[in-house]
């Protein structure tokens, strides 16, 4: 019986021309004076890779706002109850951290198999490369139900969303970051699918990386400020 | 042409009449249906304007049907003081964020900024259409509050803290209203945020060989700038929408301080900080001014050049002087708090800036100036609105110069000087672009031909009523005439009314003009005369293309950029100009490269 292989899912080549700056014309126009075309350099990046950044000056902006929120509510006033963060932000923490290793590791396990694949050297390999995505999904879908947990020792404790300006900053940030988590669930699962279909753009990988691994360091960059806050 | 590889956006053209007209991935039938919502706004809220306009020139008349609309805020037709308030919330921010924002900067960008850099559409297509779904579901539930409960609410555009915190003791619409508000401008804000990220994907990566970011035209410049700024901006209006919620439905307190009685009601909030809602509401608050104007400028620079027939005196000057505005934007906003108690040395620090501020402005407003000097101008509808919004621009922000002191800002700050001031530089002005902009811009959008001559009368009558609604508003500030009152009761007020009633009838004549405008628009529309692909002769992308574009903009190709976008006055084989997209070499003074 004949070995069926999969068609290489459509990944872009990683290939640099040197070129820095964006778009076509980039600061300086490309075209010679003369007009000859052949000689112009013709490269724009996808705009994936422009967007992800623009959204994640967008998030960055969102919580530097929520930041500042929290210093000016804490100083205005004397009502503010420190409490101690429940234990397990910390395991998450750890969760969402390897989390980003592991989708490091997905993305060159892809890499290789579309490389293979091209070369026809993975006919006998079984490996799916899309296994350490599956394993990514998952530790993130830990690590919101981790916060779950988070929110649930806290609410034992008595401590609601409307009891105390500190408590209320704690449930606002931990959401407002979970809601983001999902986004980033939602691209792993959209470029688990892609690659099940051999559609995978190297850009839509690497652009769920980038957010995914900002996630990881904006939770950092929360918990440091909980932890000094709060 | 050449075969480009540049990252086009692919989606078929659509079949049905919902892909076609409603759901559409097209960016310029979302263009269309931002303009549309535009103009239902605009609509309503002058409408709202004439009302409250009535009321403060004859307090005591009723007004016919008003009370059909709430007949607990108008019983009989005569408005209360809180449905004044009410009707004040809702005409600023209907034109704030629903007009302003989303003409000049939404419906023109959405159609005209992807041809104007040849791309085929926007690069993500689906989050276009969301951006204006999201807008118009925003403008539904703002709409709503009127017809909930009792009502929208009264805390004014600004709704300022601790009012937009306390619920609804705190006066009708301050419970369900407010929670309204702040979900529809929470909306509002993912909507633009979407627009941004497609309106600087487009600009940076979507450009057409030979396409510089120093060829792109000015307008595309403006809307470039702009859409950072909004990226900026309404990401920190979002958090303050949703803080404002939570201290609603949630009973938080980032907002309402300890102990307040309202209506011998000891409310349960305690510790919030009413300078919270100010710092974050004018982060954004003061960019979104900009937001407004800064289109404007773009696409005033874009019609003046094609009507004066040569190049700006400087084209790089605008452009880093509207990157300058942009910048500067995010550093004065302090400067709407002087009252608010702060810092007297913050009040310093913000001051500073806003009088910096005014550097960019007037360079913008001299490099108009000198080049319009001594040019033949085409004197059309399009340039005439121009001509106003720069004659609007100057005057509205002579007075900012006044307001940017902080001991004279402390007299004029709660008065009509103010209303007057902003409603010139960024009101009027804004609009007159708008209108510019359309002028010049319908025959590609429609095919069609709009109407020159009443569009000339449309522009006279504005550009006088307007001057007679919003200068009298500077004198009645000097004179002590506070905003935000429904009537004027006290000695000191009564010798100004005849002057209220003035700015009324000026108000209902240019709202007379106004309809001369939509009749012309929707005639022409549908039986104006058939426009040629270039009307204006005109050198930038949009004017290569066929009237209105092709589905795909280019048909097919994508167009190579040889100049700049303002070649005008040289001798080519077409006329005094040469398209951008024409190889043709030309004797020139200067071709940006």
């Amino acid at each position: 019986m004949a070995t069926t292989i999969p068609e290489p899912p459509q990944i872009d080549r990683l290939t640099d021309r040197g070129h820095t700056g964006n778009g076509n014309g980039n600061w300086n126009n490309l075209v010679p004076a003369d007009g000859n075309l052949r000689e112009v350099m013709d490269y724009s990046p996808p705009p994936s890779s422009t967007a992800i950044w623009v959204v994640l000056f967008a998030v960055t902006m969102m919580f530097a706002a929520f930041t500042s929120a929290l210093i000016v509510r804490k100083g205005s006033s004397q009502d503010w109850q420190s409490f101690t963060l429940p234990s397990i932000l910390y395991f998450n923490t750890f969760l969402l951290l390897v989390s980003s290793v592991t989708l490091e590791v997905a993305r060159r396990r892809v890499a290789a198999f579309m490389g293979a694949l091209r070369t026809h050297a993975a006919q006998n390999s079984t490996a799916s490369p899309a296994r350490w995505l599956y394993i990514t999904l998952f530790l993130g879908l830990l690590f919101v139900a981790g916060q779950y947990v988070a929110w649930k020792q806290l609410a034992a404790q008595g401590l609601y969303l409307a009891t105390n300006p500190s408590s209320s900053f704690f449930y606002l940030l931990t959401a407002v970051h979970a809601v983001h988590v999902l986004g980033g669930l939602g691209g792993l699962i959209y470029c688990i699918r892609k690659l099940h279909k051999s559609t995978l753009r190297r850009n839509a990988l690497v652009a769920t990386a980038r957010y995914w691994h900002f996630m990881g360091g904006l939770w950092v960059y929360l918990l440091v400020l909980l932890w000094m806050k709060l | 042409m050449h075969d480009m590889s540049v990252h086009a956006v692919h989606h078929a053209p659509p079949t049905t009449f919902i892909r076609k007209h409603v759901f559409s991935l097209d960016h310029k039938v979302i263009g269309k249906q931002y303009y549309a919502l535009a103009l239902v706004a605009a609509f309503i809220g002058m409408f709202l304007s004439w009302l409250m306009r009535i009321h403060l020139a004859w307090n005591n008349a009723a007004i016919p049907g008003l009370q059909l609309l709430s007949s607990t805020g108008a019983p009989g037709g005569i408005m209360t003081p809180e449905y004044y308030l009410q009707l004040l919330t809702m005409h600023g921010t209907i034109m704030v964020f629903f007009v302003l924002t989303t003409a000049p900067f939404a419906a023109f960008g959405n159609y005209f900024l992807p041809i104007q850099v040849g791309a085929e559409d926007m690069p993500f297509p689906h989050f276009n259409m969301m951006s204006f779904w999201v807008t118009f579901m925003a403008f539904l539930v703002l709409m709503s509050s009127f017809f909930v409960g009792d009502g929208p609410t009264l805390g004014g555009w600004t709704q300022y803290a601790p009012l937009n915190a306390i619920g609804s003791v705190g006066g009708p619409g301050q419970g369900a209203g407010v929670v309204l508000w702040a979900i529809s401008i929470g909306l509002f804000c993912v909507g633009q945020l979407l627009g941004a990220l497609n309106f600087i994907t487009t600009t940076l990566d979507l450009r057409v060989k030979g396409m510089s970011l120093m060829r792109l035209p000015l307008s595309a410049w403006a809307w470039f700038i702009t859409s950072c700024m909004g990226l900026t901006a309404f990401a920190v209006l979002m958090p303050a929408c949703i803080l404002v919620i939570l201290d609603h439905v949630a009973g938080t307190s980032f907002f309402v301080a300890s102990g307040l009685v309202i209506n011998d009601q000891m409310l349960p909030h305690s510790g919030g900080s009413t300078l919270l809602w100010q710092h974050l509401f004018w982060f954004f608050g003061h960019p979104e001014v900009y937001i407004a104007i800064v289109p404007g400028l773009g696409i005033v620079s874009h019609i003046l050049l094609a009507n004066m027939r040569r190049p700006m005196l400087s084209h790089r000057t605008l452009i880093y002087s509207m990157g300058a505005l942009a910048i500067l934007s995010y550093m004065v906003y302090g400067h709407h708090m002087f009252v608010s108690g702060m810092n007297p040395f913050s009040s310093l620090a913000f001051s500073f800036p806003t009088l910096v501020i005014t550097i960019p402005s007037t360079i913008v407003v001299l490099i108009w100036t000198f080049s319009l000097y001594g040019s033949k101008l085409r004197i059309n509808s399009a340039s005439l609105f121009s001509l106003g919004f720069i004659s609007m621009f100057v005057s509205g922000g002579v007075s900012g110069f006044f307001l940017a002191q902080p001991s004279i800002d402390i007299m004029l700050h709660a008065t009509y000087f103010v209303v007057g001031h902003f409603h010139l530089v960024m009101g009027v002005a804004a609009m007159f672009g708008i209108f510019a902009g359309t002028y010049f811009w319908f025959p590609k959008m429609t095919g069609r031909m709009m109407n020159e001559t009443l569009g000339k009368i449309h522009f006279w009558m504005s550009f006088v009523g307007a001057y007679c609604i919003f200068m009298p508003f500077h004198y009645l500030g000097m004179a002590g005439n506070v905003r935000r009152y429904s009537s004027f009761v006290d000695d000191f007020l009564q010798p100004l009314i005849p002057v209220h009633r003035f700015i009324t009838i000026a108000a209902l004549f240019t709202g007379l003009a106004q309809v001369i405008f939509l009749i012309n628009l929707i005639h022409s529309r549908f039986w104006g005369a058939a426009a040629p692909d270039n009307p204006w002769e005109a050198t930038s992308l949009e004017w290569s293309t066929p009237t209105p574009p092709p589905f795909d903009n280019f048909g097919g190709k994508h167009p190579i950029v040889y100049h700049d976008p303002y070649q005008y006055g040289v001798k080519s084989s077409v006329g005094d100009y040469v398209m951008q997209t024409s190889p043709e070499q030309v004797v020139t003074e200067h071709d940006e490269k």
